[in-house]
């Protein structure tokens, strides 16, 4: 099915998420849509799928106009999304999952859709088991059963959004082994959404970048990734050299920590962090490297072992404790359980200052103290403002600038995702002046390129099984990502 | 000031509905509506006695609205008050019928004992809550039957008077033991300068403190609190403290004043009519003095239905709850427009 | 004690458990939709006194039923309109309708205190009656009784096995998603709020007019809170629920048995006796000592017994949905 979209203009307040893009994505064809973060791709497909109404332009297929009031109708046009996070029931089983998208049987056939199922998986080479939770499946295999519901009810375009964030490199092999498939063999027309060049460059026939809301060109493969920058940046970008400093003393110690949840076990961890290192964490989503970063900041007590600040054992002390001692820890979802929606940021300034606090609050002085930050952090924002208004850079930026001056150790979860490139060369700036006064950091990203960046050893999860350490000058995107896979996604 | 005045209007749309629909209700059961609204007004204010009984019914209002506050800011809510009150109450009666000191003595001794009685009985639930994971409206709830229930073991067993249990309660306290009247009206300096003391001190510690600030921080997002290194037990558990106490004074202010003795329904479901309270004044602590004022005046206003009408007092609960009910609803029509 | 007497208080657990199962069923259904329905306390006592003050003046028990009914739909829709279309606080509006309901109940129910009227009657059924204990204990009650157990089986099959209660699961768990494939969150769960009104409502009649016959006042507070509590015990499912049901159903036939046996311990600590059970069911369930003892399981019995004992919360509960 042929897709086009006309002249789409869509306006959120003064900002021009989409102004008048058009585009047309060929059956057959895989057709890559790329920008960074806030270029308006996201919205563009919300516009598509009929999640948003447009507030401008037109939307053919086949050349007929057509306007979706919901995802579901834009689904009975043929038209499937396959979201970042997948939009699915975690709890439910995944053959309930599927079920739940059929439509106008009471007592729903369950061997049928069994059936279907089992056929379809055969046909892409999945391996899903129709009676798992779906909360037990990996990022990659919770796509796939979206991949597959799209289909089974009929979808002639799919699109899909940023979908290698968070999944290993087979199954990202796979991924792109399906696409093709559907596009070539099919003959249906695959929107492929990213802000990754490599993939882009690797996968799609033809692609429409896009910038601050407008298109700014349409190429034919095969791609020159210095033109496809041009137009994602309006320049050329210099990525940072990795630069070395000297480290210190260890800093953090784990010494066999198991660390026990009812649903994953991380066992024996060892490893001691230097003043001034970088440490990435790697690994598949549930993969035990967030239950080692909390050991690392005292949120998870371990069952055995022992945690050790600057040689001292702090094994059984709270996070509190940490705190006091110079850790400190950002997590990943910064309004959810950083920030507090509903406060200013002088009032996140009050409550963020350490050592004695006044009973009653001085609030002139808390305003020109955030006021100070606001300066030096370049926080695009008022003293009174309330975090929620702030933008995600802007979020982030808050966070660092109200970390105490001093920190031994700061641990992190994911600390440039969803921020434009902008504001993440800023945040790893930041990171980066921090490791020169010695602090020692860990964190966690799915991001392949920026562990490498940054890092000065990654260590790879995958399982609850902590491997050990490798150095990152030594080793290779490829190798990392299929570390990441580990053995369970040999298929 | 127009725009205040607009404001205003609007405000009393949902007052003006929820008297309607009280109004269309008295209708149905084929009572007179304007004699049932004169007889409630008539019982509140008909003469200063009424007038003192409303102020000393406004006391326990405020004191728990006031307690109230501080764990609504703490996004608790503390359901339990009720049996706070009681709890204050059990303990202050425990000793009142054991002590004897002068009433210089024994009348601030039986104020703290309130207030440690309901602190306690607020600390259990807030225990439930922060160790044991039971939202404290079920541990509150039924914290609220016991103490129910222990009261009236109490008043039946250990405590009974000499000449048999009733429902009437307790002997009298000593005289020592009794909270000064004003002269012959049955109104209570000390218990209404407490009360007006504690609104007005949580309006200061709410607004102004780095304590209350923290308590917001942890009401609005306790996992980003928690994170920032607010030790957020430790608050909740003192803010279920802090309200648990002001109730039990409430109580205790029930028991060595009102009645003068510990009586079954001791609390009079005072902590639930403050809820409503907080919710009406949208948990802004200065609208909760006059919105206590009104509901004490139709709680003391209704009885008067039974004896001249022969409708039941509930009336006056019943106008109270549209009304919160209107004025959240409206609320939520304003955000819409 | 002899059988008979054990026979008969198996049969009254069973009578006096109908209530909760209705109500905690109820509730269950709205709250997997996404919804919590706090007013339990109040939409039975009004429907209670409604139910009995219809059939007392009509004379017609089934006009009672379906006038309580009416009444728990009602006040699970100002639930609903408050919360999903005007966006307020859930539990405020519930607590409100709480307080509102017990006052209404008293107010209105006030002519209605202490009379004597019809009720359900007694209906043994044929033959499944006459079965040796089975019979005696569980076919020997009236057509509510019955009732409650269709209840059980049904809403269970409804919910776990067709297409509209998977997408009820749906709307409670995840409404984006459920939108996103056609469902009208909002709406379905207008629907479903009111349905688990109306089985509150149920509830509430079958007080009045089957378990504890006629209108006094307060005639059953404290039972709604049970109810809520009954479906977090219950982890949102209804075999489970049912079996809170029949435990805090139990605790009253127990009281009575143990009256008889230890004189000694004062009667009031019966009345107080369900609230403590109460927390007690919360803190085993909610306070994470399960899962605590469940780590030292292996692996495998792990997740088995973590469904059989625990359920977690529908994943949207509470939130609204608001479609962008």
């Amino acid at each position: 099915m042929k897709i086009e979209a006309l002249d789409i203009r869509k306006y959120f307040g003064p900002v021009r998420a989409n102004d008048g893009i058009t585009l047309t994505v060929e059956p057959g064809s895989i057709h890559g849509l790329l920008g960074e973060n806030g270029a308006g791709k996201t919205t563009l497909m919300k516009i598509l799928t009929g999640f948003i109404s447009a507030d401008g332009g037109e939307t053919r297929l086949d050349g007929r106009p057509v306007r979706f009031a919901s995802p579901a109708e834009s689904i009975r046009h043929g038209i499937g999304m396959l979201h970042q996070e997948p939009l699915d029931f975690p709890p439910l089983k995944v053959l309930d999952n599927l079920l739940l998208a059929f439509e106008d049987r009471l007592i729903p056939g369950r061997q049928q859709v069994r059936r279907v199922l089992e056929e379809l998986c055969r046909r892409f080479n999945f391996s899903i088991d129709p009676d798992a939770r779906v909360n037990t499946l990996t990022v990659g295999e919770r796509q796939q059963l979206e991949i597959l519901r799209l289909l089974a009810l009929g979808a002639e375009v799919i699109i899909l959004d940023e979908p290698t964030t968070g999944i290993s490199a087979p199954q990202k092999v796979l991924l792109f082994a399906t696409l093709r498939r559907l596009a070539k063999e099919e003959g249906k027309s695959v929107i492929f959404v990213s802000h990754k060049l490599e993939e882009v460059e690797e996968l799609c026939d033809r692609v429409t970048v896009l910038r601050q809301g407008k298109v700014t060109g349409h190429i034919e493969a095969p791609f020159r990734a210095e033109q496809l920058v041009q137009l994602m940046f309006g320049q050329s970008l210099l990525r940072s050299d990795r630069s070395r400093v000297p480290l210190g003393e260890p800093a953090l110690e784990l010494q066999d920590v198991t660390v026990q949840t009812y649903r994953l076990t991380v066992s024996h961890m060892s490893l001691a962090v230097r003043a001034g290192e970088v440490i990435g964490l790697a690994g598949l989503e549930g993969s035990g490297q967030r239950l080692m970063l909390r050991a690392c900041a005292g949120l998870q007590r371990p069952s055995s072992g022992r945690v050790r600040l600057q040689g001292d054992d702090f094994t059984r002390r709270s996070y509190r404790d940490f705190l006091a001692a110079g850790v400190a820890y950002l997590p990943a979802g910064r309004i959810e359980e950083g920030l507090i929606r509903g406060l200013t940021l002088t009032e996140h300034y009050v409550l963020t200052q350490r050592g004695h606090q006044p009973l009653f609050i001085d609030w002139v002085g808390a305003a020109e103290g955030m006021q100070h930050k606001i300066a030096e952090f370049n926080i695009r924002g008022q003293s009174g403002t309330p975090v929620e208004a702030l933008s995600g850079g802007n979020q982030q930026r808050a966070l660092l600038s109200l970390l105490p001056p001093v920190l031994k150790v700061l641990a992190m979860e994911h600390p440039t995702r969803g921020l434009d490139i902008e504001s993440a060369m800023w945040v790893w700036e930041q990171l980066l002046e921090r490791r020169k006064s010695g602090t020692a950091i860990l964190f966690i990203s799915a991001d392949l390129d920026e562990l490498m960046e940054h890092s000065d050893r990654i260590i790879v999860f995958s399982g609850g099984v902590m491997a050990s350490p490798i150095d990152a000058a030594a080793t290779s995107i490829e190798e990392l990502g299929y570390l990441i896979g580990g053995v369970r996604d040999n298929s | 000031m127009l725009q205040r005045l607009s404001n205003l209007t609007l405000g009393l749309v949902p007052v003006v509905l929820a008297l309607l629909f009280t109004t269309v209700i008295l209708i149905i059961v084929g009572a007179p509506p304007g004699e049932a609204y004169r007889n409630i007004l008539q019982g509140a204010l008909e003469s200063p006695d009424k007038w003192a009984s409303v102020v000393t019914a406004m006391v326990p209002l405020l004191l728990c609205s006031a307690g109230l506050l501080v764990t609504f800011a703490a996004g608790l809510w503390n359901i339990g008050v009720e049996g706070q009150i009681v709890a204050g109450a059990l303990l202050a009666t425990w000793l009142a019928l054991n002590l004897t000191l002068p009433p210089i003595l024994f009348i601030p001794l039986l104020l703290v004992a309130g207030l440690i009685g309901g602190a306690l009985w607020g600390l259990l639930a807030g225990l439930l809550r922060v160790y044991g994971g039971v939202h404290e409206i079920f541990g509150g709830v039924g914290l609220n039957f016991i103490a129910i229930v222990l009261t009236n073991y109490l008043i039946f067993g250990p405590w009974k008077p000499a000449d048999g249990a009733t429902m009437s309660g307790t002997d009298p306290f000593p005289p020592a033991a009794w909270l000064p009247r004003l002269g012959d009206l049955p109104v209570y300096p000390t218990a209404v300068v407490l009360a007006l003391a504690a609104v007005a001190l949580m309006y200061f510690a709410l607004r102004g403190t780095t304590w209350g600030l923290k308590l917001k921080a942890i009401g609005k997002n306790q996992r980003s609190a928690f994170l920032m290194g607010i030790p957020t037990s430790r608050y909740m558990l003192g803010a279920f403290l802090v309200c648990g106490a002001l109730a039990g004074l409430a109580g205790s202010i029930q028991a060595i004043g009102v009645r003068q003795r510990l009586i079954p329904g001791v609390s009079g479901g005072y902590g639930f009519l403050a809820l409503l309270v907080v919710l009406l004044a949208g948990y802004r602590p200065l609208w909760v003095i006059p919105i206590a004022l009104f509901f004490a005046a139709v709680g003391v206003g209704s009885p008067r239905l039974e004896l001249s009408m022969q409708l039941d007092s509930a009336l006056g609960g019943t106008l109270e709850g549209i009304i919160v009910l209107f004025v959240l609803l409206a609320q939520g029509v304003k955000r819409k427009a | 004690m002899d059988s008979i007497l054990l026979i008969r208080t198996l049969a009254s657990i069973v009578r006096g458990a109908t209530p909760l199962i209705f109500a905690g069923i109820g509730e269950t259904i709205t709250e997997k939709a996404g919804v919590i329905n706090l007013s339990l306390d109040g939409t039975i006592l009004l429907s209670a006194m409604v139910a009995f003050a219809v059939t007392y003046t009509t004379g017609s028990v089934i006009l009672g039923f379906i006038a309580a009914m009416l009444v728990g739909a009602l006040m699970a829709l100002i639930v609903a309109f408050g919360s999903i279309t005007l966006r307020q606080d859930q539990v405020a509006i519930g607590f409100v309708l709480t307080l509102l309901g017990a006052e209404m109940s008293s107010f209105l129910g006030n002519p209605f205190v202490r009379l004597k009227g019809p009720s359900v009657p007694h209906l043994p059924i044929p033959y499944l009656a006459d079965i040796p204990i089975i019979g005696p204990i569980f076919f020997n009650h009236n057509l509510v009784v019955y009732l409650g157990y269709a209840l059980i089986i049904f809403s269970w099959f409804y919910i776990f096995k067709t297409q509209p209660g998977l997408k009820l699961q749906g709307i409670g768990e995840r409404p984006e998603a459920a939108f996103a494939r056609g469902s009208n969150v909002n709406l379905m769960r207008y629907v479903y709020t009111a349905l688990g009104g109306a089985l509150v409502g149920f509830a509430g009649a079958s007080y009045s007019l089957s378990i504890k016959l006629g209108w006094s006042h307060r005639h059953t507070a404290g039972n709604g809170w049970i109810a809520l509590a009954i479906v977090i015990f219950g982890g949102w499912h209804p075999f489970r629920v049912a079996f809170g049901a029949y435990l805090f159903g139990s605790l009253k036939s127990l009281s009575s048995i143990f009256q008889r046996v230890a004189p000694g311990i004062p009667s009031q600590f019966f009345n107080g006796a369900p609230f403590a059970l109460m927390i007690i069911v919360l803190l085993l369930v909610s306070s994470g000592w399960l899962d605590r003892l469940l780590i030292r399981l292996p692996v495998r019995l792990r997740r088995l017994v973590h469904d059989a004992l625990l359920g977690a919360p529908p994943g949207g509960l509470g939130r609204v949905f608001v479609k962008e």
